[in-house]
């Protein structure tokens, strides 16, 4: 059939086929596509849906810098997130070499008791969550938000990195067990290097989940000084309700996207291996 | 640990029950973590729910029995809620798989420029959920927004629409940014399926006469089914505990409020920690019904298969 058909039916097809590459390019670009280009008018150009900023400037970025610790929002930021995927990763990794290399009674619980922590819904916690922060003298504080993302990094690195670690050859280990090797030798001396790549990407996606937390950070800290980007943006304020600055909302929007999706567009075979090893294979 | 350097005197056995002493010690970390971030955090909510305990005072508090289970039932509000988010996560997920299925199947189909293609679609995956609803609010303004302007120029409206004013529009806009923000992570996983998928069954499909759309529901959907359906349990479950783009995008309006924003309003805004902890609880509930449900039917191997021993 399709060797004998119609070169005009073959050019049709040729051209919805791009048509619908086109559809699909605009659909995921334009969205951030419009907030470079609002973030970079002023005045009454923002009002005009003109597609490309005649006047660009960059009175947007210096006012979200300018009036607010936006800088110190992003250390922020860079700080619970990094802190809070170290710890993850650091644990993980000990209980990924458990749950994937060793066979003992109880696995299966624990990994069920795993993947469920990971579906439970943040505000199931919350009141818990808050009165253990504020016990601990952690409420707003980052070290709070460190605490509290645990239950969303946890889970995830485990999940992801057993998997990955399942893939490791048998025949490694047992060389190694024969040789004598401990199972922590083992671990970190031979496991771990080859685990690098995977490593990296795990890490990543979990920066990324915690980078992006909400809930928690907008209900554990209450100064402007304490919070992280996705609470600040959430809560850019105008002179009053009406007058929300969408420069400037546009402005930080992009200023906290860009690096994100430059680092995704780097790794993205690591991210995709990260993402699919976490559900396919898990 | 001490045992390591020891000879073994029966290997097999003293090396399985080892490696069984070595498997909990390296666990231990993990589950005492998991047992204070996650597991008291649980069970205290549930406590509360049973009590009248305030924000402002967490320590003086009263049981009230099952006091304030009986008021959620009794508020409509709740119950709009409930509604809001089954709507929202049964549209959503529908729309999802399938957008994700189309891009993954464009993403598949070897044509120049895929990896553009690709990255494009990786990055409304990037951006914070926050953030990706404060650009649609900014696109979705009523007065002005890029939408509306497009609209009013194609002649499609006579006036701007109130996109996140109106109860009817605003749910619908609300499922429009979560659809834009999470069918990349659906397009994925199903293109990760789609890629081992293997070529000889295609290639006698073809030499039996079989057209595109008889391959595509006789092989390719039963064979990505379980990648699918693995991306339909973690959107689903996403879904049904949705807080930020409706937070950000309508705040605490009932037209849209998941049971979620429900249950945060009473617990931080209200201050009614005993009442918002049981709206918790039984999101909770909700959840892991769905989830059990979802791993019986969808029989979600537990790596029990493929394990070293």
């Amino acid at each position: 059939m399709s060797g004998r058909r119609l070169p005009a039916l073959r050019i049709a097809a040729r051209l919805g086929f791009s048509l619908l590459v086109a559809a699909i390019l605009f659909y995921t670009v334009f969205p951030f596509y419009w907030a470079v280009v609002s973030s970079l008018k002023s005045g009454s150009a923002l009002f005009e849906a003109d597609l490309i900023p005649w006047d660009a400037t960059l009175q947007n970025y210096a006012s979200v810098f300018r009036n607010q610790p936006f800088a110190r929002t992003i250390v922020n930021s860079l700080v619970v997130a990094a802190l809070a995927t170290a710890l993850s990763l650091l644990l993980a990794v000990l209980a990924a070499f458990a749950l994937s290399r060793i066979r003992f009674r109880g696995r299966a619980a624990v990994l069920l008791a795993i993947l469920s922590v990971s579906m439970f819904p943040q505000i199931a916690v919350l009141s818990g969550m808050f009165e253990l922060v504020r016990g601990l003298g952690l409420y707003n504080s980052l070290a709070g938000l460190v605490l509290s993302y645990l239950i969303l990094t946890l889970p995830f690195t485990t999940w992801v990195l057993t998997a990955f670690m399942r893939e490791l050859p048998v025949e490694l280990e047992e060389a190694a067990i024969v040789d004598g090797a401990s199972p922590w030798r083992i671990l970190f001396g031979i496991f771990l290097p080859l685990l690098a790549p995977a490593l990296a990407a795990t890490g990543l996606l979990s920066f990324i989940l915690a980078w992006n937390e909400f809930l928690f950070a907008l209900t554990f800290t209450l100064s402007p000084e304490q919070r992280t980007v996705p609470v600040a943006i959430a809560l850019i304020s105008g002179a009053s309700a009406y007058e929300l600055p969408w420069g400037q909302v546009m402005a930080a929007s992009v200023t906290v996207t860009l690096p994100l999706i430059v680092l995704v567009l780097l790794l993205q075979r690591r991210i995709v291996s990260g993402l699919t090893a976490g559900a396919i294979k898990g | 640990m001490a045992a390591a350097g020891r000879p073994a005197v029966a290997p097999g056995a003293s090396l399985a029950g080892r490696r069984r002493r070595t498997a909990w010690l390296f666990l231990a970390p993990l589950l005492l973590a998991l047992a204070a971030v996650a597991g008291w955090p649980l069970l205290r909510t549930i406590a509360f729910s049973f009590t009248d305990a305030y924000l402002s005072d967490l320590a003086a508090w009263q049981f009230v029995g099952l006091d304030n289970y009986l008021y959620l039932a009794e508020d409509p509000l709740w119950w709009r809620a409930v509604g809001n988010t089954v709507v929202f996560a049964v549209v959503s997920v529908s729309l999802e798989t399938l957008l994700g299925l189309v891009i993954a199947l464009t993403l598949d189909a070897h044509l120049p420029g895929r990896g553009l293609l690709r990255a494009a679609v990786l990055i409304p995956w990037a951006i914070p959920t926050v953030v990706s609803a404060k650009m649609w609010a900014w696109m979705l303004n009523d007065l002005y927004g890029v939408a509306n302007a497009v609209l009013l120029g194609l002649g499609l409206i006579d006036e701007p629409l109130a996109w996140l004013g109106d109860p009817v529009l605003s749910l619908a806009a609300v499922i429009a940014v979560d659809v834009w923000k999470a069918t990349p992570f659906v397009a994925l996983l199903a293109l990760a399926a789609l890629q081992v998928l293997p070529q000889q069954l295609y290639e006698s499909a073809r030499i039996d006469g079989a057209g595109p759309i008889r391959i595509f529901f006789s092989i390719t959907l039963p064979l990505i089914r379980p990648a699918l359906l693995v991306a339909v349990i973690f959107r689903g479950l996403d879904a049904l505990r949705v807080f930020d783009v409706i937070y950000v995008l309508t705040g605490n309006a009932a037209a849209t409020a998941s049971m979620s924003v429900y249950a945060r309003q009473q617990l931080v805004e209200f201050q009614n920690v005993g009442f918002g902890s049981a709206a918790a609880t039984c999101l909770f509930f909700v959840v892991a019904l769905v989830t059990a449900l979802l791993i019986t039917v969808g029989r979600v191997d537990l790596g029990e298969r493929s394990a070293a021993s």
